[in-house]
């Protein structure tokens, strides 16, 4: 089988391509990037004028619902919106119906994936045992059933001696560990940023130091343990400072931003609107700027989606029960592009944040075009104008601030190890 | 009936703009946010015309003969809704009192489910009090065009009616708002009698309005509403002409937010030897009900410069303007 993608323009930060070209690919894989070898003679032409070609993206975010809240997701339905959304690889945290805590649970999700997804699916092993923060998982069994990492989800581990030990146990295999630092009893039952918003609508708050606190504490055991953190979803323009000055000094820890916290900010809540509602919370609006900033500067070096999708009624609630979380990944290509072409971060570092950077965080040869390379490959068109509609939404969830937003760009193609997965009418 | 103009609307906050209708008429009663100056004192006339009325032989008048209102408490209440009731009644309204417990969870019936079924029955206004912030906004965005909702409080949002009856004291007591000095005292942070309270006075321009109580209790960026903030009793009473006192919830004295029940009313409790700071004339306002000896005295509660009383008295007339002015059954209305 051999597939020319032609006359597209080439974008593949990890190899510093850009360029308009052809890519050709033979068996699955890349054969040639820029010019078209003499006498390839491809079954299927793709012509790719006016659009971009990048690497397929990677979602280190995204809650499939499976297993366990099946009513809600499924492996199959949200790897669909992925394909949808030129996205190849998902990386789905182990806050699961059961935890994936076992290798077995593990094995049985990439099993699930493998027979019905659309995607490449990669789960976070738990970090401790159902979360709880009290005992570590078997994490080096965990890595072999194919996790791709360890995280506790959105779960605090509250007891420090236990998160420098599970950092420092990790650290012996070199396993990466996914944090979400928040300090829980500042956090409490916190619905929304501590600030003007909160005190005028009367919800309770999560203040900046639930998150400074949780970095602070964070970075301090990550420095004593050697492991390879990544911090996941950052809220605060602060926790960026911090995080840039650990990197400074040489810490290997990296980081990530929703792509929601890039556009949103605790003011857009409105009239408790609770598709607002999400965790962290959404903060002011000058720390988004410092997250932008943070993308714009490499401090922060992966956007994902922390897709989470709902059913209509959970969101159908008073804002502090009603169920936090977006359903973000049809949107979070487009509107990380979007961001770039706007000016607050280069193309090339926006294509970086969806593609190489989290591959190399979670280890695994992908989010490039080079030579030789699975040919998982996601193909841009940046001048299709569209709505986000609930009705065309592939996602099992529809829950998003984003619908009814005039959005500059979208995926038109995806491949996955050279099948075209998805193309749009 | 006062309108907000097309222009107003659109520079309203969505959570103030939800209770007009299209052409700028009150359509529900949720919060004092966004409402302009000339309708809360037109609620306030017309509470005037219905004072007498509870002193009359026959205690009714016919505005809302034939509708159904509906009160939906979902968090305990005795004397807001027994208010509401009797102004209900008095202006010849069929009321419904459901005192309805809810899942707090997405199992069993949602409080729209709850609603909707309500509203099915043909309930022309529900009066809602919930104690999660925002159910009102929620009701009131899920029910059709013609039915009104009244917020009677919902977490700590917002008690519009509370603040609206404590308005209307003040002005009885003084003779209006203007050059005002007004201090409310206590449990700002958890209060939406207090919330309330700051947007009716800054509306209704009051000279200033200060927030006194321990840093635990003011909630951050308060300022941004209006106020000023001080946590010295003595040094914020200084000159002030109304003395709004806010209740401090027993389950709040878990030793974090208030050390205990004595230092607090060493410091913030209103005795009468602090009542000397305020203005000679200062009057004294609770929403009740009243803690004695936690917040207030018993000798100031029951003292001369107290209206506690009045409050409760011009609920019912306030209740039964707001009720008419949604259902548009005052004079020369739409």
């Amino acid at each position: 089988m051999r597939l020319l993608i032609q006359g597209g323009r080439i974008i593949d930060p990890q190899n510093q391509i850009d360029l308009t070209g052809d890519i050709a690919i033979e068996d699955g894989c890349i054969l040639t990037v820029g010019a078209t070898p003499s006498g390839f003679s491809p079954d299927n032409v793709i012509d790719a004028t006016d659009k971009w070609v990048i690497p397929g993206v990677i979602d280190l975010c995204t809650r499939l619902r499976e297993p366990g809240e099946e009513q809600t997701a499924t492996i199959a339905s949200e790897t669909k919106a992925a394909a949808s959304a030129g996205i190849t690889r998902v990386v789905c945290p182990p806050d699961t119906y059961p935890v994936i805590d076992t290798p077995a649970m593990a094995n049985m999700i990439r099993d699930r994936a493998d027979s019905s997804g659309f995607s490449h699916v990669h789960p976070l092993g738990a970090l401790t045992v159902g979360l709880r923060g009290e005992k570590l998982t078997d994490m080096a069994m965990l890595m072999d059933a194919g996790c791709v990492g360890v995280s506790n989800g959105l779960n605090a581990v509250e007891n420090t001696l236990v998160m420098r030990r599970a950092l420092q146990y990790a650290s012996t295999y070199d396993i990466p560990v996914f944090l979400t630092p928040q300090d829980p009893w500042l956090t409490g039952n916190g619905v929304v940023h501590e600030g003007e918003v909160s005190t005028r609508l009367g919800l309770p708050a999560i203040p900046e130091a639930a998150e400074t606190v949780g970095v602070a504490r964070d970075l301090a055991v990550i420095e004593t343990s050697g492991a390879r953190a990544h911090i996941n979803l950052l809220s605060c323009g602060r926790s960026v400072t911090m995080v840039a000055e650990a990197r400074s000094h040489g810490l290997a820890v990296t980081s990530s931003v929703a792509i929601h916290q890039l556009l949103l900010c605790e003011s857009d809540i409105g009239a408790f609107d609770t598709q607002y509602k999400v965790f962290p919370p959404l903060r002011e609006a000058s720390d988004r700027t410092t997250l932008l900033n943070g993308v714009r500067d490499e401090v922060i070096t992966v956007i994902c989606s922390d897709h989470q999708p709902h059913g209509a009624d959970v969101k159908l609630a008073p804002f502090s029960e009603a169920a936090a979380g977006i359903a973000g990944m049809e949107t979070l290509l487009p509107l990380t592009l979007e961001l770039a072409r706007q000016g607050h971060f280069d193309i090339s570092t926006a294509v970086a944040t969806l593609t190489c950077n989290p591959a190399a965080i979670i280890g695994i040869d992908a989010g490039h075009l080079s030579v030789g390379a699975e040919a998982d490959i996601c193909i841009y068109d940046p001048e299709q104008i569209w709505e986000l509609q609930q009705h065309e939404m592939v996602s099992r969830g529809k829950n998003t601030p984003f619908l009814n937003r005039k959005i500059a760009g979208r995926a038109v193609a995806t491949l996955l190890r050279g099948e075209l997965i998805f193309l749009r009418d | 009936m006062a309108r907000i103009s097309n222009e107003q609307l659109a520079h309203l906050p969505p959570d103030a703009a939800i209770q007009f209708d299209d052409r700028g008429y009150l359509r529900h009663f949720l919060t004092i946010n966004g409402v302009p100056r000339e309708a809360l004192i037109q609620i306030l006339d017309t509470a005037e015309s219905f004072m007498t009325f509870g002193e009359r032989e026959i205690k009714k008048v016919p505005l809302l003969r034939g509708k159904t209102v509906v009160n939906l408490f979902f968090e305990a209440s005795t004397r807001t809704r027994t208010t509401f009731e009797l102004a209900a009644k008095r202006l010849s309204a069929d009321v419904i009192n459901m005192n309805a417990a809810r899942m707090s969870t997405s199992k069993g019936e949602t409080i729209l489910d709850t609603v909707k079924t309500l509203e099915a029955m043909h309930t022309d206004l529900f009066v809602v009090r919930d104690s999660a912030s925002g159910a009102s906004h929620l009701i009131a965005s899920h029910l059709p065009e013609h039915v009104r909702v009244i917020n009677a409080g919902d977490g700590r949002h917002a008690h519009p009616t509370q603040a609206m009856l404590d308005m209307y004291t003040i002005r009885q007591k003084k003779g209006g708002f203007e050059g005002l000095k007004v201090a409310i005292i206590g449990d700002i942070l958890h209060s939406r009698v207090a919330r309330s309270q700051i947007h009716a006075l800054a509306t209704l321009g009051v000279d200033e309005i200060r927030v006194i109580g321990p840093r635990t209790l003011i909630p951050t960026e308060i300022e941004a509403m209006g106020v000023t903030v001080t946590s010295n009793m003595m040094e914020g009473l200084s000159d002030i002409d109304v003395v709004m006192m806010l209740r401090l919830q027993r389950e709040r004295m878990d030793g974090q937010l208030v050390p205990s029940e004595q230092e607090y009313f060493n410091r913030y409790g209103l005795t009468e030897e602090k009542l000397k700071a305020a203005d000679n004339e200062a009057i004294v306002m609770h929403p009740g009900p009243i803690n004695r000896g936690l917040e207030i005295s018993s000798s100031v509660a029951d003292g001369e410069r107290s209206v506690i009383l009045s409050q409760v008295t011009n609920g019912i007339a306030v209740r039964m303007s707001i009720m008419a002015t949604l259902m548009g059954g005052t004079e020369g209305s739409r």
